[in-house]
């Protein structure tokens, strides 16, 4: 078992509307990546994926509120830090985050290498600007990214080119965790593989120790990280290694999820799509016990009563069901 | 599982052709040709897939198609017959056979009106201005119930207060309403979540085999347009680099340009080949 680089135990944040109504976005999660690893979190739109990755930095402001739980960040515990503090010695040097429309957060007015500037002197207020400039220019032309881009202002970029800049920008002091938000959702296929293979350099280079890739794009996450989990209504309903979870989901939830995949492959055209109807329950008052059990073909009363808790099974997958992984299978296999 | 069943289109009457459609923009130096003299024969009932990179002249064709933009040579047949649009009576006309879906549902629906007004506008423009009001309630529940929609929970609401999902499924809703010919969907799912996608996809399936109605879907995946289309055409710069039934097309693509938007897209049964990217010449 390698080194933990980033543990999230039990976390629970959340949201204060404006009428001081609290919405639990994140409630109760837990799981840890190792060093050299990297995990998908695959759900849909509103069940917590964004939140949790906001939750993990620990920069909270308003309206988004830590409750409680510990964000461990290779044996530094960041949970409740002032937020002041997390983006002096956190951001950057030990997480970075690249938000879901991060080609837009460039500044127009500057050149690129400013961003750079901009990023370093953060930590080291008194860096050398040509010292600055040479490590950028080394890593950019690592990553395969023309060292001419750095003079260049964010305009002159193509969609593809800037999600890369900001993604080598970001990185540039090596993090130990690279917090990936739907990446490459705003481009076309051509440049998301570009993006890809550049975050899959950064890994085997070492310049980011673990990564954590959030998507809805199901076949992406399975070519892209070594275990997914299952996001719902801010809480996990399924955890497991890429494989397992795309060709053997558990959960009713992931089970649909899983058959919503389109892919350009023989034999995947025949079968209708599952499409798990309804929409995800209100989080400012999350149902008593199954968050899931109002969409669930498989529900029943006590499903409706109970709480349910993580349960383990076979090695180290998990899942939150109250019935058992064979019962599960076997409905399954009657479909 | 239940399976999909696919029909054969090549003998069904002609809907919507094309013969040396082209669209050219600016002048001189500055001249972009968007759509290079294609031709297209799509047929009455068929599930067509217009697939290609941004930038390669999708939007522009169907703009064309819709007649929101005029092209600057060649013919579009509708029904046989050609197409005019000349006056604005007659493209009101055209637009009674011809409706479309956009890419964005938050910027389709207009943000004063209620999704009554929405639905009544159809039921109007379909010749039902004098039905009775408990009819036109029925006609407006019905088109709801069809997409997973409780009229009863939409009426006196507006557009905004719906997700992107829903609203895209009250967009289908209209369409089910009006019962056009051809329906043009643009990216009608690019910019919802995989969940409601499926949906959407499945209910345009039923639209389709309800009504019987010609669907042109545009598209830029792969592997969405394998699932849902009988035909596909695939769009590079312009031209239709290669066209067929989708089982053909995709499974054994003849262009490379085809090969390459495959092999692009990730795969969950074959490994995805991240070699063939070269990042510094991009």
């Amino acid at each position: 078992m390698g080194k933990k680089m980033l543990e999230v135990r039990d976390l629970k944040t959340k949201y204060i509307t404006r009428f001081h109504e609290d919405v639990y976005a994140v409630d109760g999660v837990s799981f840890s990546i190792e060093e050299g690893k990297s995990l998908g979190i695959a759900g849909e739109s509103g069940c917590g994926k964004s939140t949790l990755a906001l939750s993990m930095m620990g920069y909270y402001f308003p309206p988004l509120h830590y409750i409680s739980g510990d964000i461990i960040i290779d044996g530094q515990n960041i949970s409740g830090m002032n937020p002041d503090d997390v983006r002096k010695s956190i951001l950057g040097r030990e997480i970075a985050y690249i938000p879901q429309a991060a080609m837009n957060a460039l500044n127009p007015t500057q050149r690129i290498i400013r961003f750079v500037e901009d990023v370093i002197r953060a930590h080291d207020p008194k860096a050398d600007k040509k010292e600055i400039r040479e490590l950028a220019e080394a890593r950019f032309a690592e990553l395969g990214l023309p060292p001419t881009v750095l003079n260049r202002h964010a305009v002159e970029l193509s969609g593809g080119m800037k999600q890369r800049t900001v993604i080598a920008v970001s990185t540039i002091l090596n993090p130990k965790v690279l917090i990936a938000d739907e990446p490459s959702s705003a481009l076309d296929v051509t440049s998301q593989k570009m993006v890809i293979k550049m975050m899959r350099e950064l890994m085997e280079k070492g310049y980011i120790k673990s990564m954590l890739f959030i998507t809805h794009e199901l076949p992406l996450l399975y070519n892209v990280t070594d275990d997914i989990m299952v996001m719902y209504a801010g809480q996990i309903v399924e955890k497991g290694t890429a494989k397992e979870m795309v060709f053997d989901p558990v959960h009713p939830y992931s089970h649909g999820l899983m058959g919503s995949i389109l892919v350009p492959e023989e034999g995947t055209r025949g079968h209708k799509l599952t499409a798990i109807p309804g929409t995800p329950p209100n989080l400012k008052r999350p149902p008593k016990g199954c968050r899931f059990a109002d969409r669930c073909k498989y529900a029943t009363d006590e499903c409706r009563y109970y709480t349910i808790p993580e349960k383990s099974f076979e090695n180290d997958r998990m899942y939150r069901c109250l019935k058992r992984v064979d019962e599960l299978k076997e409905v399954y296999s009657h479909e | 599982m239940s399976e999909v069943v696919r029909k054969d289109f090549t003998n069904a009457p002609l809907c919507l052709s094309g013969r040396g459609v082209a669209k050219i923009f600016g002048m001189g130096n500055n001249k972009t040709t968007a759509v290079d003299y294609v031709d297209f024969d799509f047929h009455e009932g068929e599930f067509v897939s217009i697939v290609g990179e941004s930038g390669s002249g999708k939007t522009t064709l169907s703009k064309m198609l819709l007649g929101l933009l005029n092209p600057s040579d060649g013919e579009i047949l509708f029904q046989g017959k050609p197409r005019d649009i000349s006056t604005g009576r007659k493209r009101k006309e055209y637009w009674k056979g011809i409706q479309a879906i956009f890419q964005d549902p938050f910027s389709s629906f207009n943000t004063f009106q209620k999704i009554d007004t929405v639905l009544l506008d159809c039921i109007n423009m379909r010749g039902g201005r004098n039905l009775p009001k408990e009819k036109k309630i029925e006609m407006m529940t019905e088109a709801c119930s069809f997409v997973n929609l409780k009229f009863a929970e939409l009426t006196n609401k507006y557009p905004f207060e719906l997700s992107g999902g829903q609203m895209q499924r009250l967009m289908i809703a209209r369409i089910f309403l009006l019962r056009p010919k051809i329906l043009l969907a643009d990216e009608p799912t690019s910019m919802v979540d995989a969940c409601s996608r499926a949906t959407i996809l499945d209910m345009l399936l039923n639209l389709r085999d309800e009504t019987g109605m010609t669907v042109i879907f545009i598209t830029h995946d792969i592997g969405l347009a394998y699932y849902i289309s009988d035909t596909v055409y695939i769009m590079e710069h312009g031209k239709f680099v290669e066209f067929g039934k989708a089982d053909e097309v995709i499974i054994n693509p003849k262009a490379e340009y085809t090969k390459r938007l495959i092999s692009d897209v990730p795969k969950i049964h074959e490994e995805w080949d991240l070699s063939t990217v070269d990042l510094l010449n991009a």
